[in-house]
């Protein structure tokens, strides 16, 4: 296809990184999100602060922050732990891109808590009220009942916050993760075709979130299945 | 024990169903329930007995408590005080600092939930699953019922409740009357002692409404034991062995249907039978 200057191969692994990146944030980021979502509509008052909290304070800083600092501060912060328990003093290093991953999720898992909180909350009242009737206990409710339900309410937004997502990982390149940005940038520096790379990484991440698009469009429809037509 | 025997006997299935008139224990017996929402006390001492086979409609204008009443029954609200017996056993309530009580035993609850089915006023099916998939889900996943033998049995009930064309069908795609009969044999599969019904055909359009009483007064006839808060007055009066009429959270009347409506004793009652339904 393109040459590339010999660095088409170079882009099309960066691809892969990317898509890897996404992917493996995503199960983590609602994870997360279910879990926050969880402890801001709990009954008790502890877990609500906290949930209050990580969304609060990781919705109010900047991506790139939180990257940077999961990855020099984390590093540091693991290696002093060693330290305490093992006495000397060790040296780790948190691979990039797992501590890219770990931001990722962590931002995004915030973000994601919200769309589930607005979901959970969208669930009629009376069809939890019927599965307590019938003898369903609260697990059995939140996994017949609750969550296939929840997909519906929170497809649009997981929607949304995915597009973020694949944009987002761009940023991991400061950290040294060779994804499609990062390859762009090396190909442009070294060919001095600035112009071309960005082009070519602007076509892939395009493609990535057309893809993202289908896909997610695809779920919602699937679980808007016997929702009154509107 | 001996309606152990009943629920588990085939002509269950097949829509008959059987009166156990050997024995004395009510199928449900209310014992003085008090419920209040803040300051608001909304139920002042409410005692009820239900025999097997009694069919009861509450009556009364709205904010009497009828509602809050039922609801009360299945622990869907919890009552300040008044203990629930369902055939003789007591639903454990425990007492809190505060002086409130929350039920003592979850499992208990749970298991005597499944037999107090109740249908609701704007029908509550589950909007992800299809009819057929409504009425099995509490047979499968809190009954333990065989899926397959579940379906022959839920296909039975549709088939009663005239729902059965429409198994396949999701609840946003049939009408409210449809959907309230596919909620009551969503009710009758967990093959419950008392059917709870809480203004099952308020929300229902005019020309909607017959279909549904038409399918409750059958279950009445097959001598199943129900407990009816509604405005239909054609039904409490035509269907129902007693009524009950709250006034203010209170027990006003109660008595067989013909004495209440044609010789009311309370001033209210008969205020309450002179308004336009």
């Amino acid at each position: 296809m393109f040459d590339l200057y010999g660095r088409g191969w170079q882009m099309l692994e960066g691809g892969l990184v990317t898509v890897q990146l996404c992917l493996t944030v995503l199960p983590f980021m609602i994870i997360l999100g279910l879990l926050g979502a969880s402890a801001k509509l709990s009954r008790y008052k502890a877990l609500r602060i906290i949930g209050e909290s990580y969304t609060v304070i990781i919705r109010g800083i900047p991506e790139l922050l939180v990257i940077l600092l999961i990855y020099f501060g984390g590093t540091i912060a693991i290696q002093n732990l060693a330290e305490l328990i093992g006495g000397e003093a060790v040296r780790v290093d948190i691979p990039a891109f797992w501590s890219g991953v770990a931001a990722l999720a962590l931002v995004q898992g915030a973000f994601a808590s919200e769309v589930f909180r607005a979901a959970m909350q969208s669930i009629p009242l009376g069809q939890i009220e019927a599965a307590t009737a019938c003898g369903m206990t609260p697990t059995q409710i939140f996994i017949r009942i609750k969550l296939p339900q929840l997909w519906r309410f929170a497809l649009p937004g997981l929607n949304n916050l995915f597009q973020v997502l694949i944009k987002d990982t761009a940023l991991i390149s400061v950290v040294g993760v060779e994804e499609v940005l990062r390859k762009a940038a090396v190909g442009a520096g070294t060919e001095k075709a600035p112009f071309t790379f960005y082009l070519v990484a602007m076509a892939m991440f395009l493609a990535f979130t057309t893809v993202s698009l289908f896909v997610f469009n695809r779920l919602e429809k699937r679980a808007s299945r016997g929702i009154a037509r509107a | 024990m001996r309606i152990g025997q009943a629920r588990n006997n085939k002509n269950f299935q097949q829509g008959t169903f059987y009166l156990d008139m050997s024995t004395n224990i009510p199928a449900l017996k209310v014992e003085g329930m008090f419920k209040s929402f803040g300051e608001h006390e909304v139920l002042k001492g409410i005692d009820l007995t239900a025999n097997t086979g009694d069919v009861i409609s509450i009556i009364g204008s709205s904010g009497s408590g009828k509602s809050t009443f039922l609801r009360c029954i299945n622990l869907l609200e919890t009552p300040n005080s008044g203990a629930v017996h369902v055939h003789g056993e007591l639903i454990k309530m425990r007492e809190l600092k505060d002086g409130s009580q929350e039920p003592a035993d979850k499992k208990q609850l749970q298991r005597i939930r499944t037999k107090l089915a109740m249908v609701f006023q704007s029908f509550n099916l589950w909007s992800h699953l299809t009819i057929l998939e409504n009425v099995i889900e509490a047979p499968v996943h809190v009954l333990g019922i065989p899926k397959k033998e579940a379906i022959e049995r839920a296909d039975a009930l549709l088939h009663k409740v005239g729902m059965y064309e429409r198994r396949d069908y999701y609840p946003g795609h049939i009408s409210g009357g449809q959907q309230q009969r596919a909620a009551i044999a969503r009710a009758l599969a967990i093959e419950p002692e008392v059917l709870l019904f809480d203004e099952p055909t308020s929300a229902l359009d005019p020309e909607l409404v017959g279909e549904v009483l038409h399918v409750m007064t059958g279950l009445a006839e097959e001598g199943r034991t129900m407990l009816v808060v509604t405005h239909e007055m054609g039904f409490a009066k035509g269907v129902s062995s007693h009524v009950m009429y709250l006034h203010q959270g209170r027990v006003e009347e109660f008595g067989a249907p013909k004495e209440i409506f044609e010789n009311p004793k309370s001033e209210r009652m008969k205020q309450f039978l002179q308004r336009d339904f």
